[in-house]
């Protein structure tokens, strides 16, 4: 039992870095932007970018690997797509210690306006 | 008490929070420099903060527990790392065994507080954390804030499971 909670806590923290990981280079971000409204092939995306189509499908693998696009293929085409659930997901351990400090920051106003006792001017 | 901005950073895992207080600086210093002020706002309702040393000096140290609903009481510390009163603070804070000494192995981030006058009077008042690693932040959520399971984790184990 304790072994499984461990195995799962390391397996969220694997996909953790692979997301962490993913979104840390620009390009990898544009393509993410960029697939949001809807499928784009990967040679179109290549055509956007100074590199090589070997260079952006091999971005484009690595936002596979971390969940945050999804591929399909339609003729000759490799269409990408980003998931947006794991886009969010990514921004959810951020906005859990915001959530911590707006809770914080809404208790300064309690103990500003009724100093406790022996408190320093 | 408005916060004006909050700038989250994913890739440099960092966040900065920032407010304005309807007070001066040297009032706004007293809610971190007061341990008893201190201890009103740093836990939630619900697990309220004691502050057993405080010492804001350069080097100094801070060690706190916070009591839970059924009694737990898991504890913390701060060493400062700068200090400039009334206008900056920065400190590491960590876990603390139950004899207040830092627990092996767990982790530990870095806050800064800058505080400044605002023309017309009050303080803009920035809190910024920053965290060595993902991990590090999925386990302080879950080791040392009682306002709620981390969603994001929630979210994470949903991907995992689809």
């Amino acid at each position: 039992m304790v072994v499984d909670l461990t195995q799962e806590q390391g397996a969220d923290e694997d996909r953790a870095d692979l997301v962490f990981n993913a979104l840390s280079h620009r390009t990898r971000r544009d393509i993410l932007r960029r697939s949001m409204d809807g499928e784009l092939s990967v040679s179109s995306l290549a055509r956007s970018y100074a590199m090589s189509f070997a260079a952006v499908q091999k971005h484009v693998a690595v936002l596979d690997r971390a969940g945050l696009v999804t591929k399909s293929r339609h003729g000759r085409e490799q269409l990408v797509r980003t998931d947006m659930a794991t886009v969010h997901a990514a921004q959810g351990l951020l906005d859990e210690f915001e959530t911590v400090w707006r809770a914080r920051i809404d208790r300064f106003t309690n103990v500003l306006t009724t100093p406790s006792e022996g408190a320093t001017p | 008490m408005t916060v004006t901005a909050v700038d989250k950073d994913a890739e440099q895992l960092t966040i900065s929070i920032t407010t304005e207080l309807d007070a001066p600086v040297t009032r706004a210093w007293v809610l971190w420099s007061d341990p008893r002020q201190l201890e009103r706002w740093w836990g939630p309702p619900t697990y309220p903060a004691t502050f057993v040393d405080h010492d804001l000096s350069l080097g100094g140290r801070c060690s706190y527990f916070m009591t839970g609903p059924d009694g737990d009481q898991p504890r913390g510390w701060w060493r400062i790392v700068a200090v400039d009163p009334p206008h900056r603070l920065e400190f590491e804070n960590g876990f603390a065994d139950e004899d207040g000494t830092p627990t092996t192995g767990a982790p530990v981030m870095r806050m800064r507080l800058d505080l400044h006058e605002r023309t017309g009077g009050g303080t803009t008042m920035t809190i910024a954390s920053r965290f060595a690693s993902v991990g590090d932040m999925e386990q302080i959520l879950e080791m040392g804030f009682a306002e709620g399971i981390t969603e994001a984790v929630n979210q994470i184990e949903a991907i995992l499971a689809g």
